[in-house]
């Protein structure tokens, strides 16, 4: 096996087990380069990616351009603040009139979930999907399943809860596929309000109490509450919410073992997490970001193999 | 046509030794010489010779990977396979000896120079193989040392067998129908 058998990568919904562990053998590999006094190698150096981003994105876009740089792709930018997008053109225009100055690869962020299946329907072109609204971010939970197996080994079998805004969490649809597939057991915890109804028919376990939901895990990712996508109230008060869904260090003391702590970013320090918890020695917050360039670099080096 | 051996243990036993007696000869005791296998046949070659000098434990033997500097990269039907690169030393200064088992079209060193770039700059670099595949070059690349050389056509196929991965030591000529 030295091929993915997708095209594009849309989401980890399409992924299968064999895809997941070639793209985590790939990128040992860059993970190795990108730890050389040159990081740089010409794989990619015929090949043009057009990073559209219609959503704000900081970490994303850094990692996806430093990737494909590495790579040595060359690569354009394209934000939707101050484009014509604003001016009433739809996202097939914008994309296609990108594609015919002869790009070979699209990276895309939309606000809207399915933006990257539609296009990738619609163009011919090679699509990645860097989050679309609340639906996948497939690169995130990969750097996270990765960079949690290079501390604890294998994940299959083990315990992964995921807390906070489940609803409105790309991330957490992402992360919930990945682990599965990886044979791992996944556990949300948030307020009710957050955590969408029939969740569990995708298989994963719903526990409201947080301590409880704490103790059996191996690791924890710590979700944002993601404020830009609600347009009601789902819980009284931020301090309401970090009382019961707060993690600090002294519920990690009272805590059975050591977990790991995993954070997608950007973190609301006080809110969902302490600051002491967010700098102490489980949380893998800053490896998940060093891996999230070496994870990219091997998708885009995957990708770029099946083009034309 | 079966394969058609070219060389038994014994042969590849008497040229491994040759090779080790001539990189002696040159470079006395590696002080300022590293050997370098390039993956993924390279490497065994390279511990057999390092072997074959172990009257001196310090020689510093390295595997580099040059995957992602080969310039065949979506011309073939499937994505190549990265191995491990281990350079555990600093090459910038010394004499490089670049280390594979068949020089064939030379595209394969030429991808090794500009992935060796990437961990700095060498005095100077230096090729070892056991089978040159003369009359087949597509670049300009010569070995410094040479096992045999072997007159081959392009259909054909040079397979040389380890002991540790085939369970033998020899070489054949296999023709690709």
């Amino acid at each position: 096996m030295s091929n993915l058998s997708v095209n594009h990568l849309l989401g980890i919904k399409y992924l299968n087990l064999n895809d997941l562990k070639l793209i985590f053998e790939t990128s040992d590999h860059f993970k190795e380069v990108i730890n050389r006094k040159i990081k740089k190698v010409p794989s990619l150096r015929d090949v043009t990616i057009a990073n559209l981003f219609f959503e704000n994105s900081t970490r994303t876009k850094i990692s996806f351009e430093l990737a494909q740089k590495r790579l040595s792709a060359d690569v354009v930018n394209f934000s939707s603040n101050g484009s014509s997008v604003s001016k009433g053109e739809t996202l097939i225009d914008t994309v296609n009139n990108i594609l015919s100055m002869k790009v070979d690869m699209v990276v895309i962020r939309h606000p809207s979930p399915g933006a990257s299946v539609f296009l990738s329907k619609n163009v011919d072109s090679c699509i990645i999907n860097a989050g679309d609204g609340t639906h996948e971010h497939p690169t995130q939970a990969l750097l996270d399943a990765y960079s949690l197996s290079e501390r604890i080994g294998d994940l299959n079998g083990r315990k992964i809860l995921i807390v906070g805004d489940i609803l409105h969490s790309r991330v957490a649809l992402s992360n919930i596929f990945t682990y599965q597939k990886l044979g791992a057991k996944v556990t949300v915890c948030g307020p009710k309000s957050l955590i969408p109804k029939h969740i569990e028919s995708l298989g994963v376990t719903v526990e409201t109490n947080f301590i409880k939901a704490l103790n059996q895990c191996d690791a924890v990712n710590m979700l944002r509450i993601q404020n830009e996508r609600m347009s009601e109230t789902y819980f009284p008060s931020t301090r309401e919410y970090v009382q019961q869904f707060g993690l600090n260090q002294q519920i990690l003391d009272s805590l059975n073992k050591e977990i790991i702590i995993m954070h997608p970013g950007p973190i609301n320090r006080g809110v969902e997490i302490t600051s002491e918890v967010a700098d102490s020695d489980q949380a893998i917050i800053l490896d998940q970001v060093e891996n999230g360039v070496a994870i990219r670099m091997a998708v885009m080096y995957l990708l770029a193999s099946k083009l034309y | 046509m079966n394969p058609k051996k070219i060389l038994n243990a014994n042969e590849l036993s008497t040229i491994l030794h040759r090779l080790s007696y001539q990189l002696i000869e040159d470079h006395n005791d590696f002080s300022n010489t590293v050997l370098i296998g390039i993956q993924p046949r390279g490497p065994i070659l390279a511990t057999r010779l390092l072997q074959l000098l172990n009257d001196n434990d310090n020689i510093n033997l390295g595997f580099l990977d040059i995957t992602f500097f080969r310039d065949d990269f979506r011309r073939n039907e499937k994505s190549l396979k990265a191995s491990t690169t281990s350079l555990d030393f600093v090459i910038e200064g010394k004499t490089v000896i670049l280390i594979d088992d068949v020089l064939f079209t030379g595209r394969s060193i030429r991808a090794a120079l500009d992935a060796i770039q990437s961990y700095g700059r060498p005095k100077s670099i230096q090729l070892l193989t056991l089978i040159d595949r003369r009359f087949s070059r597509e670049l300009p690349i010569q070995p410094d040392y040479c096992g045999i050389q072997v007159d081959s056509r392009l259909n054909e196929k040079v397979k040389v067998n380890w002991n540790e991965n085939d369970g033998e030591d020899s070489v054949y000529l296999i023709k690709n129908k």
